[in-house]
């Protein structure tokens, strides 16, 4: 069975009644070209606020290059066409001030980067850059987003150690941390759990579940257990093409294109 | 059976290389140490030197190497700084770029002699510098430029671009990301790259004996007002360095213990760049434990 043969006509895509749903960022139309190949076709996508939405698909489908397109991290990599809608502004836009946006929209990436810092300047760093100097604040801040990671326990009294002393698991939630203390508004991560053993995976899962009270997660993730364990809603990439967008148990049930049916069943991918 | 030998074959003429290596080291090293280093004394390493007399020292050309290599330092460092930032983190892929990148490599492949000579006539001629410590310093630049630079750029880049990536999206601008990310982490690399550059500067004597000349004119040590032509800090006065004295010796010593002199100056020129480059290695070390918080 080839994997060129779906009709990419054949499409399911979740549409939010604006009037029930609080929407936290809206793409459309948007097209990703990296050099002459066209890697993005059609991303039409609407993202409800507080809550988990994973983006799957196999290698190359286009989900990454989608998420990292969020906070305009294709910028130098990349050509990026089409609206980003997120709080009545299109950050997709040349005048949109990208460095203010990403405070906004925070990423996690996929192998753990925390700084060559001490973990404590890992989450302070950025804010003191910001300009934010008060001593008692910051130490707040740290203990605060070091909890809401789930991290605090462990490394409370290690804060001056270096961040590459933690365990790679520990060095992504220190990620993680550090991306919420710049209070965004939404939190994209890419495959953040993809280098990790299983136990810090659910340990990051957890953390994720527990976040999104407060936080619009959008998570590319190339495992379909992860996605059906901790999202809302799921979206199928496939070559480019964004083929259904639906609830996540829809999705991994009752898919209604071809394409996600094959892929979820494990036919290609 | 056959593959084990071919490999136990590789190996021993493997090791016996390195060990031909180490050993070539060991001798030149403990060759000029052994006879140089009981000639050298404190009256050895702080006296005037002497033309026909025997008892010289070397005390003013060690302090011109010490001095022309900082000068050196000053003026090649935030030149290289700027331009390895820029390749590596600005260039884009352009005939500008390329330009710049070829510029280096000529300038890194220029016989020493050849850019002493060119500095003699740029500087000392047409310009009217006269031989002077400045008119070296700024042919050791030259000679320094493009190995700091390269050295720069490759720190730079060994940092992995997740760091960048790091930076950016917690809304930091790209030169702060610079700045405060990316030049912390490579600076242990940056260090070990100025200090081991300092040992080959130290060393120079070819860009040198055309630029900042071949006499150790009489400074006076209680003098450290610049523009005095007598102040051991005159950017002005000629200024023959170790490596440069070393050479004069052997080519037109007249004194009587020349043989001596020499042995002895070559043991401390070989001291210093040994310290240079153990220095380097433990710096580096430190550095990277302190900037990086690891105990």
């Amino acid at each position: 069975m080839g994997i060129n043969k779906y009709d990419f006509n054949e499409k399911n895509i979740l549409k939010f009644d604006s009037n029930e749903h609080e929407l936290a960022i809206v793409t459309k139309n948007l097209q990703v070209f990296y050099g002459d190949n066209h890697a993005l076709f059609d991303g039409d996508l609407e993202f409800e606020r507080y809550k988990i939405t994973s983006l799957i698909g196999a290698s190359g489908s286009g989900k990454s290059t989608y998420l990292r397109s969020l906070n305009r991290m294709n910028d130098n990599v990349a050509r990026v066409e089409g609206e980003i809608q997120y709080r009545g502004l299109n950050v997709n836009s040349k005048k949109i001030n990208v460095y203010e946006m990403r405070k906004h929209i925070g990423m996690v990436f996929q192998r753990p980067n925390p700084f060559s810092k001490s973990i404590r300047e890992n989450i302070t760093f950025a804010l003191k850059e910001q300009g934010l100097k008060n001593k008692k604040k910051l130490e707040e801040i740290v203990e605060t987003s070091l909890k809401d990671a789930a991290l605090w326990d462990e490394v409370k009294d290690d804060l001056d150690k270096s961040a590459w002393s933690l365990s790679g698991g520990q060095q992504q939630r220190l990620c993680i941390a550090r991306t919420i203390a710049m209070k965004p508004d939404i939190l994209l991560l890419d495959e953040p759990a993809s280098a990790l053993d299983p136990i810090s995976t659910s340990k990051i899962e957890e953390t994720l579940v527990e976040l999104k009270k407060r936080y619009t997660i959008i998570i590319v993730t190339h495992n379909m257990q992860q996605a059906s364990r901790i999202s809302d809603y799921t979206a199928f990439f496939h070559l480019g093409h964004i083929l259904e967008y639906d609830k996540t148990k829809h999705i991994f049930t009752t898919p209604k294109v071809t394409a996600t049916n094959d892929y979820i069943s494990g036919n290609f991918g | 059976m056959k593959t084990k030998l071919q490999n136990n074959i590789a190996i021993t003429v493997i090791r016996v290389i390195a060990a031909l290596v180490v050993l070539i080291l060991a001798f030149l090293l403990g060759d000029i140490l052994i006879s140089g280093i009981p000639h050298i004394s404190w009256h050895f390493l702080t006296a005037a030197s002497q033309s026909f007399t025997s008892g010289g020292g070397i005390g003013v050309q060690l302090f011109n190497s010490i001095y022309l290599l900082l000068l050196t330092l000053i003026i090649s460092f935030p030149i290289s700084l700027g331009a390895g930032i820029f390749l590596s983190e600005y260039a884009p892929k352009n005939i500008f770029t390329a330009t710049v990148r070829m510029a280096i490599e000529v300038l890194s492949s220029l016989p020493s002699v050849v850019v002493g000579l060119f500095g003699f006539l740029l500087f000392v001629v047409q310009m009217d510098m006269g031989f002077s410590i400045l008119s070296g310093a700024i042919a050791l630049t030259f000679f320094n430029l493009p190995l700091l630079t390269r050295n720069i750029e490759e720190s730079l880049r060994a940092v992995p671009d997740l760091q960048r990536e790091a930076g950016l999206s917690l809304g930091l601008s790209k030169w702060k990301t610079v700045t405060k990310v990316i030049l912390p982490e490579a600076l242990p690399g940056i260090v070990t790259g100025v200090v081991l550059g300092a040992g080959r500067v130290f060393g120079e004597a070819a860009a040198l004996i055309y630029t900042a000349g071949q006499s150790a004119t009489n400074i006076n040590f209680g003098n450290w007002n610049p523009f005095n032509s007598t102040s051991p800090l005159n950017l002005m006065r000629p200024a023959e360095t170790l490596a440069v004295h070393i050479w004069k010796i052997n080519s037109e010593g007249v004194m009587p213990d020349a043989a001596a002199v020499s042995a002895g100056s070559s043991a401390v020129l070989i001291i210093a760049v040994l310290i240079f480059n153990f220095s380097a290695r433990v710096i580096g070390n430190q550095l990277y434990r302190k900037l990086t918080a690891t105990k």
